[in-house]
């Protein structure tokens, strides 16, 4: 994360200075510390609206029906996450969000099953588990969830298909399956690379 | 089609009846339970806002030295043959950091091409398969301050290029 948030600027700055746009990027600067408050704010209250949703969902068991239901597809990605650690559940609840398009729903799972993992990670280090990554060291699991998440999982594009209306395009829904079957692609190649790596020591 | 629509726009007022429901049918504390997620989601949005600042400002400065356009310019020549627009590639680089500035890019591209034109499909498909890989990564392991992130962004990176190829190869059957 060093790296890649230091290059971002680092490039961002050098070539606006080499092709005179330092102007630009001073506002930039400024303006986008400011944008990133705005964006906070402006999800707050529905990653706060879904946090709540899940918390009650996961009191009435819904959670855990969710997570029995995906219990295979969670075990052939995560073989190492052991059953009935609450990582199953957030996971679980994170993908299926994801699929159903509810951005905002899944980001409150995710961090959950972020935190999740880092526990998991911190008790496999207690118990010298060969697996064990370091402090600060991204796990096997997380890697696994970062690539399959960032795969991009939404079955149905709502927000594309609300544009390629509003701009008169013929057949708005065209995009459905050829974006199904663009997304599955995308997917199947984060699956086998995470199957790949998860081989590797 | 407009069923798949119709069927979308129920998921979510749905989803919030059904849990609803079930929790008065369970006569549990409903309020309660969801004001204590909502004071953890709130949290979690405290927490993740420092990060949020350090890579919207990154994102910010890369878009204001034109960085998108040129990597879309320089590679122009090798997708010539493609009849792709240069700024559908800066789309490609942009969605990587941020889907705000991605989905505004697409609308420039609908608005110069046209939204059935070839360019205005491979957009809308190429956002529809990745995601935002760079803005995950950040505030899903900034969050359990994870810094060394090893193979996810090469992971990340081969599902988005396999997405990207893929959407060339059914916008050149769909067009």
């Amino acid at each position: 994360m060093n790296k890649i948030w230091g290059w971002m600027l680092i490039i961002g700055i050098t070539v606006g200075l080499i092709t005179g746009k330092s102007a630009e990027v001073s506002t930039a600067l400024v303006e986008s510390a400011k944008s990133g408050v705005n964006h906070a704010i402006g999800m707050a209250g529905v990653v706060a609206m879904w946090s709540g949703i899940m918390r009650l969902a996961e009191a009435e068991g819904l959670l855990d029906i969710l997570t029995r239901k995906m219990e295979g597809l969670i075990h052939f990605l995560f073989p190492h996450i052991p059953k009935g650690h609450p990582a199953e559940k957030y996971i679980s609840l994170n993908f299926a969000a994801n699929v159903l398009g509810l951005g905002w729903a899944a980001t409150p799972a995710g961090l959950s099953a972020m935190e999740a993992l880092e526990q998991l990670e911190e008790e496999r280090r207690v118990k010298r588990h060969p697996l064990a990554a370091e402090i600060g060291t991204a796990s096997r699991e997380m890697c696994t969830f970062l690539v399959i998440n960032v795969s991009s999982l939404q079955l149905i594009p709502m927000t594309i298909i609300a544009y390629r209306s509003q701009f008169g395009a013929a057949v708005p829904t065209g995009i459905v399956l050829p974006g199904i079957l663009a997304t599955a692609a995308s997917t199947a190649a984060g699956i086998i690379f995470v199957k790949i790596m998860g081989r590797r020591p | 089609m407009n069923l798949i629509l119709f069927l979308s726009n129920c998921i979510i007022p749905v989803i919030i009846l059904y849990v609803v429901g079930l929790g008065l049918s369970m006569k549990l504390d409903i309020f309660d339970i969801f004001l204590e997620g909502v004071k953890d989601g709130l949290k979690t949005v405290s927490g993740i806002l420092p990060t949020l600042i350090g890579l919207l400002t990154a994102v910010g400065v890369l878009r204001a030295a034109h960085v998108f356009d040129y990597v879309g310019q320089a590679l122009g020549p090798i997708i010539e043959k493609l009849a792709m627009a240069p700024e559908v590639l800066s789309l490609i680089f942009i969605k990587l950091f941020s889907s705000t500035a991605a989905t505004g890019l697409m609308l420039d591209i609908f608005t110069e091409y046209g939204v059935d034109s070839w360019n205005g499909w491979l957009s809308a498909l190429v956002l529809s398969c990745t995601e935002s890989c760079i803005y995950t990564m950040s505030v899903y392991y900034m969050s359990q301050k994870i810094t060394k992130t090893r193979w996810t962004l090469a992971g990340a990176l081969t599902a988005a290029v396999v997405g990207v190829i893929v959407s060339i190869l059914l916008t050149g059957m769909l067009y």
